[in-house]
């Protein structure tokens, strides 16, 4: 019998949302999290329940039935899904590593398809902004250090991201400014949310006013008088108020979330607000930084960019990489029906994606890669098991901000489950052949 | 093992002192030999000219500034892809290629090493990953000091030798070649959108000097026995009247070293090399930076050249790409990195008609011709900010040609045309010098002894070009040197022959150099107590996450030196 001892990690990164913390202590012993030190809600329920509701073991669907198979056979039938259709759709990736996303794209080119993230559902349309405007951002220290206006606009991080005011914005320490009374902090949103509460001013607005909101703002920082008294439900007043505080800071930001790029207006939205924060660099310093989600949607976005030339929604259905949001994002080539198959990485699209989509999903052989079961994988048609990136496996993922940080293994991994990059990996080779066998 | 005989070739091997000899080059075991086996590979290089390996001293080619390029521009890819094959990758150009393009079309262009000049120590980690998927070529990449603010506080402290043992673990942490200084202090007040002038302006909130940096990581760079001299995008840049900036700061560490040895490099001089007092009438400076190259040895540099095409501009140096987006009115990108840097990027358009672009064209080309050792100024575009490393054959044929300057003389803006020196300069490269400025003088400069040159125990990193110099007059015959230049008949990279006929046919992982430089234990470990503590203060990573291991990169090479403390 072996002895168990107890091992603590410290600094450890968390895999959660895209504030990735780096400094959860965790005490584990043998497989078993039994303590998490400085971490969230999020994270505590994530590191202390890891192992619970896991998928342990591939399975193929036979006779209508998924069955548990051997990983081998699992890989073969994905291999061929994959290697014989003609449009498949590989999607998901913001919630594995970097180096899973390396294996993916590649995997992507072999079989002709179209590789999508998560962006394409969340952050896509900001994105599409700064392909239309560009981008005024900064690494989340540059916020410690020097904001003294902090704005959070459509976004609610007390829920999505819960460390991110400690660690990084309104209560955070920096060399410039020492406390929550250096610095002030607004709130912009529909409803008062409990990020809300916490800030100096609450400006609520009416729903899917953003873009007017946001463009009487820019004609007040540029001078120019509103000749309205009420726009999206702020007075004149309240707008010309907010612009001389934006104009009289020494370093602002602007952090937006989904309230901004998933509300009428999408990408729009996010042109006026970028096309906002670069007015005002004339006057003084200011950032903009959107709120991601995943802990690594930075990632699927940076890897995607760096071996395609485009962040994500890239068709490489005819040999070369092709971007064109709209018609190559996951959710358009589902609704039309054009993919014959369907590779899922650690998401669950049937629970997220409208459903038009998921009704072309259920119809075509899905292969999902899920540490845990989901809407997802009652549908597919072969179910792989995985390590959980950031506990049992480690690898590089990216935070909300662009920072790199190489997360790692702290517990062993069920036996028998791989990680995703050796999943990949295994369909890759086995792609290969076939391809290489009909050439 | 494998062997390869490279057969009959006209061999430009500046270094070993042969200047178109007809010769044989062996390699076995990846490396250059005296004679190989009867069993050896045979490539007939008959009529074709052989040169080392190129080595690029400074090209963006990977990391998170390079890669919000990419992100920016889906227009720059739209028009120039690369298909996949059962050999390369898929991809993407135009002015700032996907990773595995990259590598591909340096190969393509006989370049065997690049160096990514310009990475922020916070997010190096993602350079490295960017490399690690550039094939074939060996690489390496500069980390940024000079704006963080353990460098100047060391510095102002007068603690060069803590803040010696601050950069040795730096550059450990994050596997970098050498340091890259860009717009010393000038980042650390645009982080606050403020400007520095000259050399003489204090930093905000750190009571330094650019003068004091940079004499200050002068010295570091001595102790630390790095193998590259500091590499020094200087102040002021693309400003009016920025050619004296460029001056005082190469004089600024004049005497500070014992010998003859290059002290500093000053990168894209082209973008620094301006008189003038207005827009009206801004000038060259060439004439003024080459007399001061020619009358001092401990400064070496590159040209930074213009091409006129459309392009990416991008650099740490945040505060210059706000003024470009002010000109330009083209899309702006701004990233400011914690404690330490910055960047900026914003695509621009350099037009042969517009006043500033020619003269711009014609300050590069001017300094190359103007300095008299190629030993001490090297080509770059500085990929892709002058235009993308896929121009290098035309920039050759201007230095090579004056009938190839003069056609495009006559068709720049013609008040530049009047105002620059360069219609006058009758100065034509040879083939020997052309392999100094883009392979031998590179390589000697980073410091990389079995690089840039063909002598026995050298890495078979070769290039073989169709076009032979007995025949072919590259002063008259411009468009067929461009020709065989861009497209190389054969790229051996370690003994294995990558490109054949201008086309990929291997792709191996090339190496990542970096340098390990020793200080002594003490000293080592009281700098980082010292940075434990403010590492908590400054940074939102923790000091034990931010560190990369070796194991990191996928074929990593270390050169150990030892410091001098």
């Amino acid at each position: 019998m072996t002895v168990l001892s107890k091992k603590i990690f410290p600094n450890v990164i968390c895999t959660f949302c895209g504030s990735t913390c780096d400094d959860l202590e965790v005490t584990v012993e043998g497989e078993k999290v039994l303590s998490v030190r400085s971490g969230c809600s999020s994270s505590l329920s994530k590191y202390l329940n890891y192992r619970a509701d896991r998928n342990l073991t591939p399975l193929v669907r036979k006779n209508g039935e998924l069955q548990e198979t051997s990983y081998d056979d699992a890989i073969r039938r994905s291999a061929e899904i994959l290697a014989n259709a003609n449009y498949p759709l590989l999607y998901g990736w913001s919630s594995t590593s970097n180096e899973a996303n390396r294996v993916g794209i590649e995997l992507a080119e072999w079989v002709g398809g179209v590789i999508d993230n998560t962006t394409t559902v969340c952050h896509g349309p900001t994105l599409l902004g700064v392909h239309d405007i560009g981008e005024i951002s900064g690494s989340l220290g540059e916020i410690v250090h020097r904001a003294d206006l902090i704005i959070y606009w459509g976004a609610n991080p007390v829920h999505s991201h819960p460390h991110h005011i400690m660690r990084y914005t309104s209560m955070s320490t920096g060399r410039f400014r020492l406390s929550r009374k250096d610095r002030k902090m607004i709130v912009i949103d529909v409803r008062k949310t409990d990020t809300a509460k916490l800030a100096d001013q609450f400006i609520p607005i009416t729903p899917n006013g953003d873009y007017e909101l946001m463009c009487a703002l820019r004609m007040a920082v540029r001078g120019d008088e509103l000749e309205q008294d009420v726009i999206s439900g702020v007075p004149a007043e309240t707008i010309e108020e907010l612009a001389e505080a934006m104009i009289s800071c020494q370093f602002g930001v602007i952090f937006f979330g989904l309230g901004l790029t998933m509300t009428e207006g999408r990408h729009r939205n996010v042109d006026v607000a970028l096309s906002l924060v670069r007015d005002l660099n004339a006057r003084t310093k200011f950032l903009i930084i959107p709120m991601r989600g995943h802990f690594n949607v930075g990632g699927a976005n940076e890897v995607s960019a760096w071996v395609t030339g485009y962040p994500y929604a890239v068709d490489l259905s005819q040999g070369y990489p092709r971007y064109n949001p709209g018609d190559t994002t996951a959710v358009d080539v589902l609704v039309r029906g054009d993919c014959d198959a369907a590779l899922v990485v650690a998401s669950d699209p049937i629970s997220n994606f409208p459903v038009e989509a998921s009704r072309h999903l259920v119809k075509i052989p899905v292969i999902t890669i899920d540490p845990h079961p989901s809407a997802t994988t009652p549908i597919s048609e072969v179910v792989f098991p995985s390590q959980i990136v950031g506990i049992e496996t480690g690898g590089d993922i990216v935070r909300m901000d662009g920072v790199t940080i190489m997360t790692k293994t702290i517990v062993p991994a069920p036996p028998g489950i791989h990680s995703d990059v050796e999943i990949l990996e295994a369909i890759l080779a086995h792609v290969k052949k076939i391809k290489m066998g009909k050439q | 093992m494998s062997e390869l005989l490279v057969r009959n070739g006209f061999v430009y091997d500046p270094q070993n002192g042969i200047e178109g000899e007809k010769a044989d080059i062996s390699i076995s075991n990846g490396k250059i030999v005296e004679s190989v086996g009867t069993g050896a590979v045979v490539i007939d290089a008959s009529g074709m000219i052989i040169m080392p390996g190129g080595v690029d001293i400074h090209s963006h080619i990977a990391g998170s500034k390079v890669n919000a390029g990419r992100i920016l521009r889906p227009e720059d890819h739209v028009k120039d892809v690369e298909r996949h094959t059962a050999i390369t990758r898929a991809g993407t150009g135009h002015s700032i290629p996907s990773t595995f393009t990259t590598g591909y079309r340096y190969a393509k262009l006989g370049y065997t090493t690049v160096f990514e000049p310009a990475t922020p120590l916070l997010k190096t980690r993602h350079t490295h990953e960017e490399l690690d998927d550039t094939p074939i070529v060996d690489k390496g990449c500069f980390p940024l000091f000079g704006n963080d603010w353990h460098t100047m506080e060391y510095l102002r402290q007068g603690r060069v030798e803590e803040c010696a043992a601050y950069i040795a673990w730096m550059l450990r942490a994050t596997k970098g070649y050498a340091i890259k200084i860009v717009n010393p202090g000038g980042v650390e007040a645009w982080r606050w959108g403020r400007y520095l002038v000259g050399l003489e302006d204090k930093v905000p909130n750190f009571d330094i000097t650019p003068r004091e940096i940079v004499r200050g990581i002068c010295k570091v760079n001595q102790l630390l026995h790095l193998p590259h001299t500091i590499h020094v995008h200087t102040n002021d840049l693309a400003k009016i009247g920025n050619y004296q900036t460029t001056i005082d700061t190469m004089d600024s560490v004049r005497g500070l070293g014992g010998d003859n040895r290059p002290l500093i490099h000053i990168t894209h001089v082209q973008f620094t090399g301006r008189t003038g007092s207005a827009w009206h009438n801004v000038g060259s400076g060439a004439p003024e930076i080459a007399d001061y190259v020619n009358k001092h040895d401990h400064v070496t540099v590159d040209m930074g050249q213009v091409v006129f095409m459309n392009t990416t501009t991008m650099t740490a140096d945040g505060g210059f790409q706000y003024m470009l987006y002010q000109l330009s009115g083209n899309k702006w990108f701004n990233f400011d990195v914690e404690v330490e840097t910055g960047a900026g990027i914003v695509p621009y358009t350099y037009r042969r008609t517009n006043y500033v672009n020619a003269i711009q064209w014609g300050i590069g080309l001017e300094l190359a011709l103007l300095i008299k050792d190629p030993w001490r100024v090297y080509m770059t575009t500085d990929h892709p900010n002058g235009g993308d490393f896929t121009k290098y054959p035309k920039i050759i044929s201007w230095l090579m040609s004056r009938k190839a300057r003069e056609k495009s003389l006559a068709r720049i803006n013609s008040t530049a045309r009047n105002k620059l020196d360069l219609p006058d300069l009758d100065r034509e490269y040879s083939f020997s010098e052309i392999a100094v400025v883009t392979r031998a003088g590179t390589a000697k400069a980073l410091g990389l002894k079995q690089k840039g040159h063909l002598g026995v125990g050298a890495d078979a990193d070769v290039a073989v070009y169709d076009i032979n110099p007995t025949k072919i007059d590259p002063s008259r015959d411009f468009r067929l040197l461009r020709r065989a230049l861009r497209k190389a008949a054969f790229t051996i990279k370690d003994g294995r022959i990558v490109v054949k006929n201008g086309e990929i046919v291997e792709t191996p992982i090339g190496r990542t150099y970096w340098v390990d430089s020793t200080v002594s234990e003490s000293l080592k470990s009281k700098v980082e107590a010292d940075m434990r503590k403010t590492f908590t203060k400054y940074y939102t990573i923790n000091m034990d996450n931010y560190a990369m291991a070796d194991s990191e990169l996928a074929n990593s090479h270390r050169i150990n030196v030892k410091a001098e403390v």
